[in-house]
C-alpha cells in the first residue's frame, strides 16, 4: 500500500501524532541536559551582577552566592538573603523584596549594611507603563539612588513615602503609585530586616 | 526553480502579501514590542530565523503528514523549534538573550509562521519555502521596524535607542535622537499608539498602491485590469 492511502488511515494519523510528540520531546529532553548547566551558570552570573550593584565595592570580601540563608518574612514568603562578610565579620545583607505596582510587582533587590542603612536598591523586573513608571530603572534616571544611605532609625516611619504623602521621596510627573511601590518596598525591606537582624548576622559567622 | 518565481516570492514576502500590512497577521507581537525601531528589529529578525528554518522542516516533511492531523503537527514542530532556540540562546548567547529574550517567547504566539507552514511550506519544496520564509520574514521585520520607528519618533523623539544594546557596540550611530528636549507624545508608546500608526501605515500603503495602479493604467494597454 503506498503512502497517499496509508495517509488517510486513522492508524496511521495516531501514529504520526504519537510519533511527532515523541520525537519533539525527545529533541527538547536531549537539549535541555545540554543546555541546563550554561543557562544556570549565566542566571549565577546575572544575580551576582546585580549583588555588585547594590553593594558598594570593598563592602564584602566573600562569595555572597555561596553564603545564602532563607527567612521567611512576617507573610510566610521566604527571602533569600544573600550575606556579605568582610574578613569573615558580617558586613552587609542582599536580598530580593518585592510590592505591588501599577501594572504587576515591582522585584526590587537591596542591599543592607548591619546599621540597617541601604547601601543600594535596584529594580530586578517590573511592567510598569514605558515612558512614565520606568524611570525606576537606573539605566533610565537616577531616582533610585535616592534611597542609598538612608535607614529606618535615620528619619521618621512617615517620612519613607513619596512627597504627594508628605515624605521624603520624588514622585514622577503623571506617575505616582510606581515610586509609591518602590518606596514601599523598600522600607518593608528595612522592617524585614529589622525584624530578623539578630538571625541573620548571627548565622553568617 | 525559475527565477520568474522567485521573484515572485520575494515581492510577495516583502510587499504584495506583506504579513503585516496585508494579510494582517501576527498582530500581537505586532503592537507589543514595537514601542521603539530596536525592539521592532529584533523581534523581526528572531522571527524571521525561526520561520526560514520552521518552512523548511515543515516542507521536509510535508508528504509524511496527513492533512487531518496537519495543524497539530505543524505547532509541535514550530513551539518546539521555537523552545530550542530559546534554550541555546539563554546557554551560550546569554547577552543576546537578555535583549531578545522577550520576542523569542512570543514567537510561539505569531500566527504567521503557522500560516506559511499552512498556506505555503505544507505544499512547496524545502529551497521554495527557506526563500519564501525569508522574504516573509524579512518583510515583516520590515513593517515592524518601520511600525517601531514611527512609534518611537513621536513618542520620545528619537530612533533605534539602545541599538548598541541588540546589534553590539559598533551600531550605536544608529541611535539618534531627533528631536532634542522632546518629551513624547506617551500615548504613541501604549497600546492605542499601536493601533494607531498602524491604521495610518496601512492608508498610507493603500495610497501608494492606487498610485502605482492609476499610473500603469495610464500609461498601458491593458485596460481590462484597470477597471476594478
Amino acid at each position: 500500500m503506498d503512502l497517499a492511502l496509508w495517509r488517510e488511515r486513522i492508524v496511521y494519523q495516531g501514529g504520526l501524532l504519537a510519533l511527532s510528540t515523541f520525537l519533539t520531546s525527545a529533541a527538547l529532553v536531549l537539549a535541555n541536559r545540554a543546555t541546563v548547566s550554561a543557562i544556570e551558570q549565566a542566571a549565577q552570573d546575572d544575580l551576582k551582577q546585580s549583588l555588585t550593584q547594590v553593594l558598594p565595592e570593598g563592602m564584602a570580601d566573600n562569595d555572597l552566592l555561596a553564603d545564602a540563608l532563607e527567612v521567611a518574612d512576617t507573610g510566610g514568603r521566604k527571602v533569600n538573603v544573600y550575606r556579605g562578610r568582610k574578613a569573615g565579620q558580617f558586613s552587609a545583607a542582599v536580598f530580593e523584596y518585592r510590592a505591588r505596582g501599577y501594572a504587576g510587582d515591582i522585584v526590587i533587590l537591596l542591599g543592607v549594611d548591619p546599621a540597617g542603612a541601604v547601601t543600594g536598591v535596584r529594580v530586578l523586573r517590573h511592567s510598569e507603563t514605558p515612558g512614565l513608571g520606568d524611570k525606576i530603572e537606573a539605566a533610565k534616571s537616577d531616582w533610585i539612588h535616592a534611597f542609598e544611605q538612608k535607614s529606618l532609625a535615620g528619619m521618621p516611619l512617615a517620612s519613607w513615602a513619596v512627597k504627594k504623602d508628605g515624605g521624603v521621596f520624588d514622585q514622577f510627573a503623571g506617575a505616582t503609585i510606581t515610586p509609591r511601590a518602590v518606596v514601599k518596598a523598600v522600607r518593608e525591606g528595612l522592617q524585614f530586616y529589622a525584624a530578623h537582624q539578630a538571625e541573620i548576622s548571627e548565622a553568617a559567622r | 526553480m525559475s527565477t520568474d518565481s522567485m521573484g515572485r516570492l520575494w515581492r510577495d514576502g516583502l510587499w504584495d502579501q506583506n504579513v503585516v500590512f496585508v494579510q494582517l497577521l501576527a498582530m500581537c507581537p505586532t503592537m507589543a514590542v514595537t514601542t521603539s525601531g530596536t525592539n521592532g528589529l529584533g523581534m523581526g529578525l528572531a522571527t524571521t530565523a525561526v520561520l526560514v528554518v520552521s518552512n523548511m522542516l515543515i516542507a521536509s516533511i510535508r508528504d509524511f503528514v496527513s492533512s487531518q492531523v496537519r495543524i497539530p503537527v505543524f505547532i509541535v514542530v514550530i513551539a518546539t523549534l521555537v523552545t530550542l532556540v530559546d534554550m541555546s540562546l539563554n546557554a551560550w548567547l546569554h547577552g543576546l538573550h537578555k535583549v531578545l529574550g522577550l520576542f523569542i517567547a512570543l514567537i510561539v504566539v505569531n500566527c504567521a509562521i503557522l500560516g506559511r507552514a499552512e498556506a505555503f511550506a505544507s505544499k512547496n519544496g524545502v529551497l521554495a519555502s527557506a526563500v519564501d520564509g525569508l522574504a516573509m520574514g524579512l518583510g515583516f521585520t520590515f513593517a515592524l521596524t518601520l511600525m517601531g520607528l514611527v512609534r518611537e519618533l513621536l513618542g520620545a523623539g528619537t530612533l533605534f535607542s539602545q541599538a548598541s544594546l541588540l546589534l553590539g557596540p559598533a551600531f550605536s550611530f544608529m541611535e539618534v535622537t531627533v528631536l532634542p528636549g522632546y518629551t513624547g507624545v506617551l500615548m504613541m508608546i501604549l497600546p492605542p499608539g499601536g493601533f494607531l500608526v498602524l491604521g495610518f501605515l496601512l492608508a498610507g500603503r493603500r495610497l501608494i498602491e492606487q498610485r502605482i495602479s492609476r499610473r500603469a493604467c495610464a500609461g498601458g494597454p491593458a485596460q481590462s485590469a484597470c477597471s476594478a
